[in-house]
């Protein structure tokens, strides 16, 4: 008797089973290359907040190095024998009569003596280069990192939202709301995506809060597609037609009820964008279409880049490369164990 | 098959009609003033005016639609505002040069990814599998732009082996001297992210039961990737395929823009750094209807490959 009464003394919260999140923060636990990646992402992540908050690379616009400076480890530029054009030995020769700027020149004077010029000293090598201005690559890279990471970041988000709104009433009311959503997907979709990002760039104003616009209004499609096949299967569901029953309002059956348990799949989606999103706005930025120029981006270092590589002045395109090959590997290795973990229905392929 | 088609083409018009609005709406609403565009910094307001009536800009915002519409349907969209040039004869000069590169580099591209895929899915899970896995990723993680700046320096400026860039009126030529290096640049980078797509192909393939059959016959796993499996996987690399080939007409822009090759692709990102609207409004119709049409043919091509296919 005793025996079968001990059994179910379990505390109520040992006997619920585990929730999805935490079966896959376990799985998650267990991908050591997941693990790994993550921890690289998430120290690009705390730079790019320094970034912004303005502790690191805060001055990455001051001239501090020689143009072209070598990095510290190659060591300084050999010096290059100044060619000069011979002085002239003849005396000179008093114009003053017939200058007409003669009177100026004292007045100039005294109004040049109200601006001070400092010429700080400037380094001859830094620590990964300089660019054509004597800047520091490696704050430029850091700054560079991120408004691309931060555009990546924030294009996904606008994709991701408007892909899951759209696709939840597609797939939750379907009939007229679902066919007119169905045109519109079509419509977007019909023409190739770099086009469409290109229609969009034309018409708005440059900048990182347009390039965010642009990515998200031409990147939503996949998700949405997603998005509204999960609602079309769930909508039907036991559950939801309980929570129909006991008169939860059909916001709630779409966002509160049915939205928890297909966010795995947005999570997954919203992930995979931002790497596509930071390329694509790397490829904009290069292009002269995406941010502005008083801002550096991957994109805009590439392009600096370019025409330095030809001069033998490697260390920008490096700095560009390695910080950004860097990072996109480990979120998309992030990305794959998170999918494996959420999904274990799609572990293995790809 | 005649219903078939009669049913595609049909359900296609609304489609069309809807990019044409999406165009028509992002270039009104957000666009800037055209009048202003065209007439420059200088231009007085009587000129701009006159610009306004004579685009038809002071008409009600439909029958600007109607002017939109006629534009479309009769291939007139007159002229580039920046150079003039009438946007058809652009479209006409500009298509040989980029098909020209992108026709070699899809071929090459599919032609190479496909062997390297049954390869690597042969050897599915050992330590080399794992090793290309990870290469291509860390490949793909580099930006498209590094590979060509790093390739045209290399190969062209370091190397000498290629033409920086240039192009020349006779396609041979091209074929022969300018397009050699845009091509092998393009078909490396893709090589990556086609291979791993093709391997997830043939991988899907491996998992059913005719595959067991076949081996459970007695066939050597090369008979069985090579003619059970490579035949099945050809539905999803056929659908590949034909998703990019309306790229094909956009062109791989930027190896245009690198390379100087007056193709349709360079031309684009002109229009839009000039806010040309009447040629980027023109792609992207055009375009669209191609991306229909080839998606329709992929459709019926399914059935020559697959006779298990139904269309209806």
């Amino acid at each position: 008797m005793s025996a079968v009464l001990v059994s179910p003394q379990l505390t109520p919260s040992a006997a619920r089973a585990r929730g999805v999140w935490a079966a896959a923060a376990t799985r998650f636990r267990t991908d050591k290359v997941g693990m790994a990646s993550l921890i690289v992402v998430v120290f690009f992540l705390l730079v790019v907040l320094a970034a912004a908050l303005g502790l690191v690379a805060k001055d990455w616009q001051v001239e501090r190095g020689v143009p072209d400076a070598p990095p510290t480890f190659v060591g300084p530029a050999a010096k290059t024998a100044a060619v000069a054009i011979a002085a002239p030995s003849g005396p000179n020769v008093d114009i003053s009569a017939v200058d007409p700027l003669a009177p100026k020149y004292a007045e100039w004077a005294e109004a040049a003596k109200k601006y001070q010029t400092t010429e700080a000293a400037r380094a001859t090598t830094l620590p990964f280069g300089g660019d054509r201005l004597g800047r520091d690559v490696l704050a430029k890279a850091i700054k560079g990192a991120e408004v691309s990471i931060l555009v990546g970041v924030a294009a996904a988000a606008v994709a991701t939202l408007i892909g899951t709104l759209l696709g939840a009433v597609a797939g939750f009311f379907g009939g007229k709301i679902g066919d007119f959503l169905e045109w519109v997907y079509n419509v977007f979709t019909a023409m190739p995506s770099i086009l469409l990002i290109f229609a969009f760039a034309a018409v708005f104003p440059r900048g990182v809060g347009s390039v965010v616009m642009i990515l998200g209004l031409a990147g939503w499609t996949g998700i949405y597609r997603l998005v509204r096949a999960e609602f079309i299967k769930h909508a039907v569901r036991d559950y939801v037609r309980s929570a129909e029953a006991i008169g939860a309002s059909t916001a709630s059956r779409m966002f509160r009820h049915i939205l928890p348990n297909v966010s795995h799949v947005v999570l997954v989606q919203l992930s995979i964008h931002v790497v596509g999103f930071i390329k694509s706005e790397v490829i904009l930025s290069y292009l002269g279409l995406g941010v502005g120029v008083d801002q550096v981006s991957w994109g805009t270092m590439l392009s600096e880049a370019q025409s330095e590589l030809i001069l033998g002045h490697w260390w920008q395109l490096a700095a560009a490369t390695i910080l950004m090959a860097v990072f996109v590997t480990a979120f998309s290795l992030m990305t794959d164990a998170l999918r494996d973990a959420l999904d274990p229905k799609l572990r293995g392929l790809e | 098959m005649a219903a078939y088609l009669i049913r595609r083409l049909w359900q296609m018009i609304p489609t069309l009609f809807g990019v044409v609005l999406l165009v028509f709406l992002l270039f009104k609403g957000f666009g800037g003033d055209p009048a202003e565009v065209m007439g420059g910094l200088n231009a007085t307001t009587a000129q701009i005016d006159a610009i306004r009536q004579q685009l038809g800009l002071n008409e009600p915002l439909w029958t600007q639609f109607g002017i939109f519409l006629k534009q479309i349907v009769t291939f007139d969209w007159g002229k580039s505002w920046a150079t003039n040039e009438a946007v058809s004869n652009l479209f006409a000069t500009r298509l040989p040069a980029t098909l020209t590169v992108m026709t070699p580099i899809l071929i090459l591209e599919t032609l190479l990814a496909i062997p390297f895929a049954i390869g690597v899915a042969y050897v599915r899970g050992s330590l080399t599998d794992r090793a290309i896995m990870v290469l291509t990723t860390v490949a793909l993680s580099i930006s498209f732009l590094v590979y060509v700046i790093v390739g045209q320096y290399v190969f062209a400026f370091q190397l000498g082996l290629f033409p920086v860039q240039g192009w020349s009126d006779s396609v041979w030529t091209n074929l022969r001297v300018y397009a050699p290096l845009p091509v092998l640049l393009a078909v490396a980078v893709s090589l990556a992210p086609t291979t791993r797509l093709y391997r997830t192909f043939f991988l899907d393939e491996i998992g059913h039961d005719y595959v067991r059959t076949a081996r459970a016959k007695g066939m050597t796993e090369r008979t069985v990737l090579l003619k059970h499996v490579l035949r099945n996987a050809m539905i999803p690399i056929l659908t590949n395929v034909a998703v990019s080939l309306p790229g094909i007409f956009v062109g791989a822009f930027l190896i245009e823009v690198f390379f100087s090759i007056p193709g349709l692709g360079r031309e684009i990102l002109l229009a839009v750094n000039r806010s040309d609207y009447p040629v980027i409004q023109a792609f992207a119709v055009y375009i669209a209807v191609i991306t229909m049409v080839v998606n329709l043919v992929t459709d019926i091509l399914y059935k020559l490959v697959d006779p298990r296919v139904v269309l209806k």
